[in-house]
This record gives structure tokens, C-alpha cells and sequence, in this order.
């Protein structure tokens, strides 16, 4: 009986908070906040990070982390680069060829991450710990440590281009989110992340197959890093190992932020998107104050610390009664 | 009259308006062992918390100790006076060595900051010493059978001077054995003057040795008996108020009936060997034996959990693929596991989502989504079914008593409407009255025509709820009795003279 | 031999060995002192970070935030040294609190919030790193006060190769090894050594022993800051320049280090030893890559394989036993397991 309403606490206490940092940076920003411009700029900036993190949810959920979802979208943005590159002179055959390319290669190492933690049994921070380093190894060996760049304009469309006015990778992301809704409220599989994440003993217990479900999650995870590394590529122009390495523990962060627990069993896409916004407002509106983007880490850091601290309180609070 | 140890008179305990403890007297004798009993929840445990220091009673308590009158026990006090508790889940270091287990007490309260390993092997030398057992001193706790590790919490509480022995729930994991060596144990604190204070709600192995014991219902004190004046059925009435009446269930089997479950020569290195099992429909068997007769690899391995290396199991008539779960769930054969709180149940999730979890397959949508509203009713049909009382479908499994829970487990596979119904202990750990409904579902489901095996320790409990009872020893049937035509004691006679 | 078998460190050792043996045969100049020297010079400062992992991993916690914690500790005191003189003992002291003042913070916040250690330490990680940056404005320093370099060159034994160059076991790998002599008499020989073992394996029985719980988690952090802070300082001594962002984005090569040593995360197991294993296998896996010739590019697919093989194989291991412990000891006396045995022959 209180177990839920704790959760429901906790969106709202994000919710304050991203009201609250919105009305601080439209106050602040005097009138350059709500321009066109500004939004837009966060559309384009925000799909990134947030395909990574709904590939960090999702492992989370099932009681896991993954911490090769960088590389892992180096890798397959590399492997789209290099396809991209050789067929210059085919280019729709090209595109088609490197996003297929891209989603195999994102998905293989998925699966392969699935492998160690359901049938070898390596614990996911180890396993995806050990794929991250050889995937970043292998990406460094495949381009020599170069930069793959150039692409036609129909790939840079993917980054930076807009249907209706509407930025093309949110409209990526916002498909990527409905779809991971679905997967986690209205499906079988996505039933089962949310219980094996809570007790995997006791699914088993029940029938569920656990080793499919921890693949199908892997994978899963994976092709958020290959759709990741199709934006990524994009809006770089270019492909190479390395590229986004921060944004690891940023997708951790914004995961648990949005309510997803560490522990595993509990989370929402919307918690997460609205974890995500609350943390682009921050870094956009610091951005027009001309203020350092290490600054913005900090406060992410910051806000992180202080979500943290506060459910913990109601959540002692909730206890005592 | 000999000399009392501890007295405690008028011992009160509130918490959040609930009334814990009323106005309770108790008392123990030096070198006395005495059995404190009740159900879940009737206030054993606030008992001990208070004797131990951890909690405080609550105005107008006396406690005389040793000679001292006070009004309450400090942590530190009781540990000074010598009062030890070996809690039901031993509280040792599952990473750290034998000798370092026994010794960490000391090693706490000594002034010096350093260790002496040297020092450490004494105490725990000495310790082991006092209760007659050698362990090996530089194995990992974790390496040891539950049995050793009890010695090594028992050694441990006994590096200090110690006059009062509490141990919680001490029999529950060990097989009978390992229970008669540890009562060796005792009887031998008991000469050196050393009290024991046993905290349990199963007596029967416990009577013999006790001297007195004291029973608890819902927060006051139902007696303290001389042991010689008690047996199983008056501890029960005490404990509960009631005389529990079993209806013993029989069944007609029609004898062109063919049978729903047949396995022959399973076997499996370890667990279990030549068995042979015939289930018909409507049948309740019953199996039974001690602690590691092998009963539980036997149903895991019904389930698909435990694939046995040889034998077959047909279900009406088709082969049983047992090296799978998900195969042998989908022919029909559903399992309640004794440990509810680990594999039965996920705690921390609703209700709803637990009861769920076996029969999405046939709740989806045409585009093979999952169909909420339809879920919605089969959950509501079902708590409604099984008289599951709870606040709302989305409240946390934690949140509900033992008996809910284990109507929870049961819920999850009467949903997927089984065939064959595979019970591990289902009672165990929940209070009387829920028990015996949870008895009377189980019968129901065997007169639709279900074959339901339930496994127990507890022999009324398979004798007065099933058919017939298979009994189980080494990893073997040994034995085979119909209920109607056999009592109590002679199926206890017969798993005694089986046992070492 | 069955106790040295069953230890994890002697198979990390045996893979050492073999590893050696091959690059010896193919590159001899591998297994030369003035080599050995250099690598226990060259990777000090990834050892005396994984001190404090191997604390902060026994005592079932884990720490994001030691490379930001060296980074500021280490940037802050060259400063302050440049700017009013110092020595290296002050050095080394003002690094020591700087440390201690933000390890301890994590462990405050874990404890007192009950936040899981990686959540809090990847918050402090972003706060403390992106505090750093703005104020230094990630300007590189490249002048040291003049006692880091005196103080780097100096050798507690110094011999010559045949050309006459001298070389020897460096006042740095000193460090390195008097922190680890200090931190194993530490987890071995005292009361807060083995506190730490204990909550890591089970911290209410460690409550119920009267064992401190909250000191115990802010001293494993502090002490982590204090180690980092200790590797910052060598780090500047090592390569005579400041850099903020050097150090950041090494802290799972250091825990994977740390694990190769056999420490597991659960919390509860390491050793000293087991560490500077798992410190010196992936120093020795460079190294070699560099003796042999093979192309820098290749070293993290390397240890990537040899992350995933290693703790792969243990995890196989440990997973292998529990399938049948699941049963067989819950329910099965040893002595039941035997007769069952024999009952069926």
C-alpha cells in the first residue's frame, strides 16, 4: 500500500522540479528562453542522450546497468560510416544498407552482453564493463583512431533536419519512447523485466523464462544504442571512437532521476523523459547565460544529489506513519 | 524453589496503539531450558526483544535480574548480565573464517584496536571447547551446512560469560539429526548451569528437553507448563484458542479412472532414485519425511527445476519434457515452493502483477499486446475466488499477512487452472485459522478433479488432508499408507525407526 | 596446495607467469630489472587508486568519484604550492585533506540518505569534476613547484645499464608499496580492517556486533579520497604537468583492475595482494603489447578479453556450484548426500 505511492511521489517531486527550473531559467534568460530558436536548439541537443538513457532504463529495470552503450554505438556507428563510405555511389542503397548495418551490429552486441549475463552469469557491471573496453578497442583498430567523415545530405537529414518544423531525431525519439512504453507496459517481455528485476527466483518459479527475457533486454538495449548512433553519426558528420564517452554516466544519472530504481523492477518512460527535459532546461538555459557547460554537469550533479535526499526524506516520512 | 535467573511481572508493551504485550509475567530458573511458543504475531518476539535490551517496556514493568530489580534492560545491561541471542538468521559473516566468526565479539569489545590472530584462535578454540564440537577454524562460514553454521553462532555467543542462551526459531533448516545434536548441546549448557530459552512455533521436537514452557496468544501470557503436562494438541489449543478438527478427505477413484500423472524409476545422483509415483485425479497425496529425505529435489524436479538423469513422467497419457519450466508448466503442473517469500512472491510488486505472472499468454490483444481490462477481471475473479483480503489489487505484496500471501501464491497457479498441483509445505509459518482454509481450498480444488501432492513435514498435515501418504527417506519411497487406515503415531513410529 | 588452488590470486599469478613467459620468448628485454622497475614506477599511480577501490569494494560499496577526487586534490595543492612555496610533505598533506574532506562527503551522503554508492558517487563525480573545470577554466599547469621534480628523481637504489645510464627502483614505486604494506597490515591486523570485511558481508550482523556502520562507510570513503588524492600527487610527480582532465575517465579500468584481483563487488572479499595482481596483469598485458610490437590500437580489445574471460570464468564457476547448492545443501546433511550415493550404486 505504500510502496506505490511512494513512486508516485517521486515523479512529482521531479515534476516541481522541473517546473521550477524551467520558470527559473525563462526569469533568468529574460525573454531568450522561449524563443523558437532556443526550443529548437534543445530538440535537436535532447534525442541523444535520451535514446542512450532509454537503453540504460531498460537494462536498469531488470535489476542491471549497462555500461557499453556508448561503445556500443561507436561501434555501430563506425560499421554505418564505413558502409556509408563505400557505397558512396549507390546512395539509397547506402543509407538502407548502413542502417541495416548499424541495428545488426548495435543489436549483435546486445545479444552478446545478454549472453554473458544470463548464461555465463557475469554480473552486469562487469560484463558490460569487459564489452565496453573490447568494443571501444575493436572500434579503435577498425579506424585506426580517425575520424570517418563526409556523408551525403540525405544521412546529415537523420541529425538536422525537420519534418514540419518539428526537429527529425525528436521525432526519433519520441517514436523510440512510445515504442519502449509499449514494450515495458504492454507486453509480455516487458512484463517480465519488471519482475525479474525484482526477483528473478521467484519468475523462475513462475514459468518465466529468465535467460530469453535478460537477451531480449540486452538487445533491446543495443538497438537504442544503433538508433542512438544513427543521430550521433549525423549530427557529427562523422563517425569515431570515442565520441559521446560522457554521455555514460549522464544516462545513469537521468534514469535514476527519472525514477528508474538502481536496484531494478521500478521506472517509467515518462519519469525519464521528464528527467530528461528537466535536464536539458538546465543545460540550454546555463548555455544562453554563456555559463560554462561543466557548470551544468555540476548542477546536474547537484539536482541529482538533491532529488536523492529529498524521496529519501518522505520516504522515512511515509515509513513512520 | 530454585534460583530464579530472571523474573519479569507486568510487562507491557504498546507499539503505535497496538497492544504488543499485556501485562505479562515470566520467568527463568538458572540452567533451566524453556520453550517460549506462540503463533505469528502473538508477541514472542517483542518478548525476547525486550529481555535482550533492544526494547523497553513500557511503564510499571519490574524485572528482577540476578537478584537486581530494575524497570527496564539496556542493550548493554543484558550483555552484561550474560543474556546472548542467536537469531533466526545467525547474524555471522558469511565471508569471514570460522575462527573469526567466533571471535568478533571479542575482537568488538576489547580495548585494543589491534587483532591477535593468535588470540582469535584461543577464544574460538575455548569456545567450541565448551559445547564439545571441532570445526574447521579456517573455512569460510559460507562453505559450512546450516547445521555447522548454527554451532559457530552458538560458539560465538559463548566467548562471553554467558547465563541465558535465546535462540530464535533454531530447528527450522536442520534436519533431525542435526536438531538431536544440538539439543545435545544444550543439555550440556544445562549442567554447566547455563539457561536456554528456545523461541518456536513448531514444539514437538523440542518438548522432551525443555522443562517448562510458556505460551503466547495475541499479547498475553495463555501459561507456563511443566513440559511433562503437554502435548501436541493441548500446545495447539493453547497457541490458538481452538481445537483444531481435521475432516480427514477421501475419495472414491473410479477404478477404469486413468491416472493423471505416472513417473517411473526417476532418478537423479544426490537427490533421489527409483521412483515410482502414480497421481490420479481428485487425489490429495501426501508426502512426508525428514529434513533432506529428498522431497523437495523430487517435486523441482516434477517442475521442471531439478531434471532428474534418468526416468519418465507422463501427464494424461503424453511424455513430460521435465529439463523445462515453461514445457511442463504449459501441460499443466503448477508448484508452490516452501520459501513463499523468496520464490513464491515478488514483494515489492503489486498484488495484481503477481497473481498475473503465469497467464499473460492468455490475455493479449489481437495485435498481441497485453489486454489490461482483461487482466484486471481475471485478478478480481480471483481474489474474489480465494477470499483474499486486501486493501486494492496494486498494493504490495508486502504488505499483506502471511496467510493473503500464500493465497497469492495459490492464486497465481489456480489462475492457469493446473492439472496437477504441487504443494512444498504450503502452510508453513502461517497462523491456524488461515491454515485450515488454506486446507479447505486445496480440498476443493481436488474434488474438481485436480491431482494435488502436498508435501509437509508436519504428519497430521498429510495425514488429515490427503488420501494417501508416500514417505520419503534417503532419496527413496520407503513406505505408503492409506490415511483412512493408519493413525498418527504409527506413521511416526515408522519414519523414526527409518531414521539415524 | 588445495587452500592455494582455491585462491583466486594464484590463478591471477599463474596468468601473469604465462604471460611473461610468451613476451620473454619473443621480446627478452621484458623480463630485464630496469623493465620491472619501470612498470612498478610507471603504474604507482593506478595502483594507489585501486587501494582505495579495494576498500571501498570490501566494504560492499563502489566509488565513481576517485578520479575527480585526485584531479581536484592534485590541482588545488600544486596551486596553493606555487603560490606560497610549500614543500612536499605539505604537498602531499593539504592533497591528503582535500581528499579525506570529499571521499568523506560521499560517504556521509550514501550512509545518512541511504542512496546506493554508484548513484551518489556518479552525482559527486559530475559536481565535483564540473566545479573543477570552471574554476580552472581546464588550463593546463605546466610549471611545477621546483621540489616535484627533485623529489620524482630521486632512487632509493640506483644501478647502471651497460651504456652506463642509470636506473632504479624509484622513491614513487616506494610510495606505491609502503601503502600497500600499510594498507594490508591495516585490513589484516586491526579492528577497523576487519570492520570493513564484515559490513561487507553482512552489515546488520555487523550492526548486532556493535560494529559503527555510518563511521565505517565514511571512513572507507574518506580513505579512498585519501588514496586518490595520494595518486594525484604521484601523478603530477610522474609526468611533471597538471592536467584536469587527465586523470578523469579512468575509473573502470582501475575498478576492473581492482576485480581482476579478485574482489568482488558483493562486497566482503579482496586482498592487498590479490589487488596489486590484477594492478600489475593489466600493466603487464601493455607492456608486453609494446615489447612485442603490437600496435598501441589493439591494447583495449586486450584487456577487454582479458575482463571478460577471467571474470567470466569465475562467474561460470560460481554459477556451476550454486545450480546444485540450490538443492543439495539446503535440504542434504553431507553425510544423507553420501548414502543417497551409495544407496543407488
Amino acid at each position: 500500500m505504500k510502496l506505490p505511492r511512494i513512486k508516485k511521489n517521486e515523479t512529482t517531486v521531479l515534476l516541481v522540479i522541473m517546473v521550477l527550473v524551467a520558470l527559473i531559467m525563462i526569469v533568468m534568460n529574460s525573454g531568450m528562453f522561449l524563443t523558437y530558436n532556443n526550443l529548437k536548439g534543445m530538440a535537436f541537443q535532447l534525442p541523444e542522450l535520451g535514446i542512450l538513457t532509454l537503453g540504460m532504463m531498460v537494462v536498469m529495470i531488470t535489476g542491471g546497468i549497462n555500461l557499453s552503450i556508448i561503445a556500443t554505438a561507436n561501434m555501430a556507428g563506425i560499421s554505418a560510416a564505413l558502409i556509408l563510405k563505400a557505397m558512396e555511389g549507390s546512395p539509397t542503397m547506402g543509407i538502407l544498407t548502413a542502417m541495416l548495418v548499424c541495428l545488426l551490429v548495435s543489436g549483435s552486441i546486445g545479444l552478446f552482453n545478454g549472453f554473458l549475463v544470463a548464461y555465463v552469469g557475469i554480473t552486469p557491471i562487469l560484463a558490460t564493463l569487459g564489452t565496453m573496453t573490447l568494443f571501444n578497442g575493436v572500434a579503435i583498430v577498425v579506424t585506426e583512431g580517425y575520424v570517418i567523415s563526409g556523408f551525403s545530405p540525405a544521412v546529415l537529414f537523420i541529425g538536422n533536419g525537420s519534418v514540419w518544423g518539428i526537429p527529425f531525431p525528436l521525432l526519433i525519439f519520441i517514436g523510440c519512447a512510445i515504442a519502449m512504453s509499449v514494450l515495458l507496459r504492454k507486453t509480455r517481455t516487458g512484463f517480465s523485466m519488471y519482475m525479474i528485476g525484482s526477483n528473478s527466483m521467484a519468475t523462475k518459479f513462475s514459468g518465466i523464462h529468465n535467460n530469453a527475457v535478460l537477451m531480449r533486454t540486452y538487445l533491446v538495449s543495443g538497438l537504442c544504442s544503433g538508433v542512438a548512433a544513427l543521430v550521433m553519426i549525423s549530427r557529427f558528420n562523422s563517425a569515431k571512437s570515442g565520441y559521446g564517452n560522457s554521455y555514460l554516466l549522464v544516462t545513469i544519472l537521468a534514469a535514476v532521476l527519472g525514477g528508474v530504481s538502481s536496484d531494478g523492477g521500478f521506472g517509467r518512460v515518462s519519469g525519464v523523459v521528464v528527467s530528461l527535459v528537466t535536464l536539458q532546461l538546465l543545460s540550454s538555459g546555463f548555455n544562453l547565460l554563456r555559463v560554462s557547460s561543466f557548470l551544468t554537469t555540476a548542477i546536474w550533479g547537484f539536482v541529482m544529489i538533491t532529488v536523492m535526499i529529498i524521496n529519501n526524506i518522505i520516504d522515512t516520512k511515509v515509513k513512520r506513519v | 524453589m530454585e534460583n530464579q535467573f530472571l523474573s519479569m511481572q507486568h510487562i507491557n508493551k504498546r507499539y503505535a496503539g497496538v497492544q504488543a504485550l499485556h501485562d505479562i509475567d515470566f520467568s527463568i530458573r538458572e540452567g533451566e531450558i524453556h520453550c517460549l511458543a506462540g503463533t505469528n504475531g502473538s508477541g514472542k518476539s517483542t518478548l525476547v526483544k525486550i529481555i535482550s535490551g533492544v526494547e523497553q517496556p513500557d511503564e510499571g514493568s519490574l524485572i528482577t535480574i540476578d537478584g537486581n530489580a530494575c524497570h527496564h534492560l539496556s542493550r548493554m545491561d543484558a550483555l552484561r548480565y550474560g543474556i546472548q541471542v542467536i537469531y533466526q538468521d545467525l547474524s555471522l559473516f558469511p565471508n569471514l573464517s570460522v575462527k573469526e566468526n567466533i571471535s568478533m565479539g571479542e575482537t568488538m569489545a576489547a580495548k585494543s584496536h589491534f587483532i591477535s590472530w593468535k588470540g582469535n584462535h584461543e577464544i574460538a578454540l575455548n569456545a567450541m571447547k565448551k559445547i564439545g564440537v571441532t570445526l574447521p577454524l579456517d573455512t569460510t562460514v559460507a562453505d559450512l551446512t546450516m547445521a555447522d553454521q548454527q554451532l559457530v553462532a552458538i560458539s560465538r555467543a559463548l566467548t562471553r560469560d554467558v547465563r541465558l542462551l535465546i535462540l530464535d526459531e533454531p530447528t527450522t533448516a536442520l534436519t533431525k539429526k542435526e536438531v538431536n545434536a544440538l539439543l545435545a548441546v544444550i543439555k550440556d549448557l544445562k549442567k554447566k548451569g547455563i539457561a536456554t530459552l528456545f523461541i518456536s512455533h513448531k514444539l514437538n521436537e523440542l518438548i522432551e528437553v525443555a522443562d517448562r514452557v510458556t505460551i503466547l496468544r495475541d499479547g498475553e501470557k495463555t501459561g507456563c507448563f511443566p513440559s511433562s503436562e503437554l502435548d501436541d494438541k493441548k500446545i495447539e489449543f493453547h497457541m490458538t484458542g481452538a481445537n483444531t478438527s481435521y475432516t480427514p478427505y477421501h475419495v472414491s477413484l473410479a477404478s477404469s479412472g486413468q491416472p493423471l500423472l505416472q513417473c517411473s524409476q526417476l532418478q537423479k545422483e544426490h537427490n533421489f532414485a527409483d521412483i515410482d509415483l502414480t497421481v490420479y485425479p481428485g487425489e490429495i497425496v501426501g508426502i512426508t519425511g525428514l529434513l533432506g529425505s529428498g522431497r523437495t529435489e523430487l517435486a523441482l524436479a516434477l517442475f521442471g527445476l531439478n531434471p532428474p538423469t534418468s526416468g519418465t513422467c507422463y501427464l494424461n497419457g503424453k511424455k513430460l519434457n521435465l529439463n523445462s519450466v515453461g514445457d511442463v508448466v504449459d501441460a499443466g503442473v503448477a508448484y508452490v515452493p516452501e520459501n513463499r517469500l523468496v520464490e513464491g512472491l515478488i514483494l515489492e510488486q503489486s498484488i495484481a502483477k503477481n497473481i498475473v505472472m503465469t497467464i499473460l499468454d492468455d490475455h493479449l490483444t489481437k495485435f498481441g499486446l497485453l489486454d489490461e481490462k482483461r487482466l484486471q477481471e481475471s485478478v478480481a475473479a480471483l481474489v474474489d475466488e480465494l477470499g483474499i483480503k486486501i486493501p486494492s489489487a496494486e498494493s504490495a505484496v508486502r504488505t499483506l499477512s502471511g496467510g493473503n500471501q500464500q493465497r497469492v501464491v495459490l492464486a497465481k497457479w489456480i489462475a492457469t487452472a493446473p492439472k496437477l498441483f504441487i504443494l512444498d509445505n504450503p502452510t508453513v509459518g502461517i497462523d491456524v485459522a488461515a491454515k485450515s482454509s488454506i486446507h479447505t481450498i486445496i480440498k476443493e480444488l481436488a474434488r474438481d478433479g485436480m491431482g494435488i501432492m502436498i508435501i509437509s513435514d508436519e504428519i497430521p498435515e498429510v495425514l488429515y488432508n490427503c488420501n494417501r501418504v508416500l514417505v520419503m527417506n534417503r532419496g527413496r519411497i520407503i513406505g505408503e499408507f492409506e490415511s483412512s487406515r493408519t493413525t498418527e503415531d504409527e506413521m511416526q513410529s515408522f519414519i523414526d525407526s527409518h531414521a539415524v | 596446495m588445495k587452500q592455494l588452488l582455491k585462491r583466486h590470486e594464484t590463478y591471477v599469478l599463474a596468468i601473469i607467469i604465462i604471460f611473461s613467459l610468451i613476451i620473454t620468448s619473443i621480446n627478452p628485454n621484458f623480463l630485464t630489472l630496469e623493465n620491472m622497475f619501470d612498470l612498478l614506477k610507471s603504474n604507482a599511480f593506478i595502483g594507489i587508486l585501486a587501494i582505495g577501490v579495494l576498500f571501498v569494494l570490501i566494504s560492499g560499496g563502489i566509488d565513481i568519484s576517485f578520479a575527480a577526487t585526485a584531479t581536484i586534490a592534485e590541482y588545488l595543492t600544486v596551486i596553493v604550492c606555487l603560490k606560497i612555496g610549500g614543500s612536499m610533505i605539505f604537498a602531499f598533506l593539504m592533497a591528503i585533506f582535500i581528499g579525506i574532506l570529499l571521499g568523506a562527503i560521499n560517504g556521509y551522503l550514501i550512509d545518512r540518505f541511504s542512496i546506493p554508492p554508484i548513484i551518489t558517487t556518479i552525482a559527486t563525480m559530475n559536481l565535483y569534476y564540473g566545479l573543477l573545470i570552471v574554476f580552472s577554466k581546464g588550463k593546463w599547469l605546466y610549471t611545477l613547484p621546483p621540489y616535484f621534480r627533485s623529489f620524482a628523481d630521486i632512487r632509493v637504489l640506483t644501478l647502471y645499464t651497460k651504456d652506463g645510464l642509470p636506473y632504479g627502483i624509484s622513491i614513487i614505486t616506494v610510495i606505491w608499496f609502503a601503502l600497500m604494506v600499510l594498507a594490508s597490515l591495516l585490513l589484516i591486523y586491526t579492528r577497523l580492517g576487519r570492520s570493513i570485511y564484515a559490513i561487507g558481508g553482512d552489515v546488520i550482523s555487523a550492526q548486532r556486533v556493535g560494529i559503527r556502520v555510518r563511521f565505517m562507510r565514511i571512513f572507507v570513503y574518506a580513505f579512498m579520497g585519501a588514496m586518490a588524492a595520494i595518486a594525484g600527487i604521484v601523478q603530477a610527480l610522474l609526468v611533471q604537468t597538471v592536467a584536469p582532465n587527465s586523470i578523469v575517465g579512468k575509473e573502470l579500468n582501475v575498478i576492473a583492475a581492482v576485480v581482476l584481483g579478485g574482489a568482488s563487488l558483493a562486497g566482503g572479499v579482496g586482498t592487498v595482494f590479490g589487488m596489486f595482481l590484477g594492478v600489475m596483469l593489466l600493466a603487464i598485458v601493455q607492456n608486453g603489447m609494446t615489447l612485442m610490437k603490437i600496435p598501441a590500437v589493439w591494447y583495449d580489445v586486450f584487456v577487454g578479453l582479458v575482463i571478460i574471460i577471467s571474470v567470466g570464468f569465475s562467474s561460470w564457476k560460481a554459477k556451476k556450484s550454486k545450480v546444485t547448492s540450490l538443492i543439495d545443501v539446503q535440504e542434504q546433511s553431507p553425510q544423507e548426500k553420501l548414502s543417497v550415493q551409495g544407496g543407488i550404486s
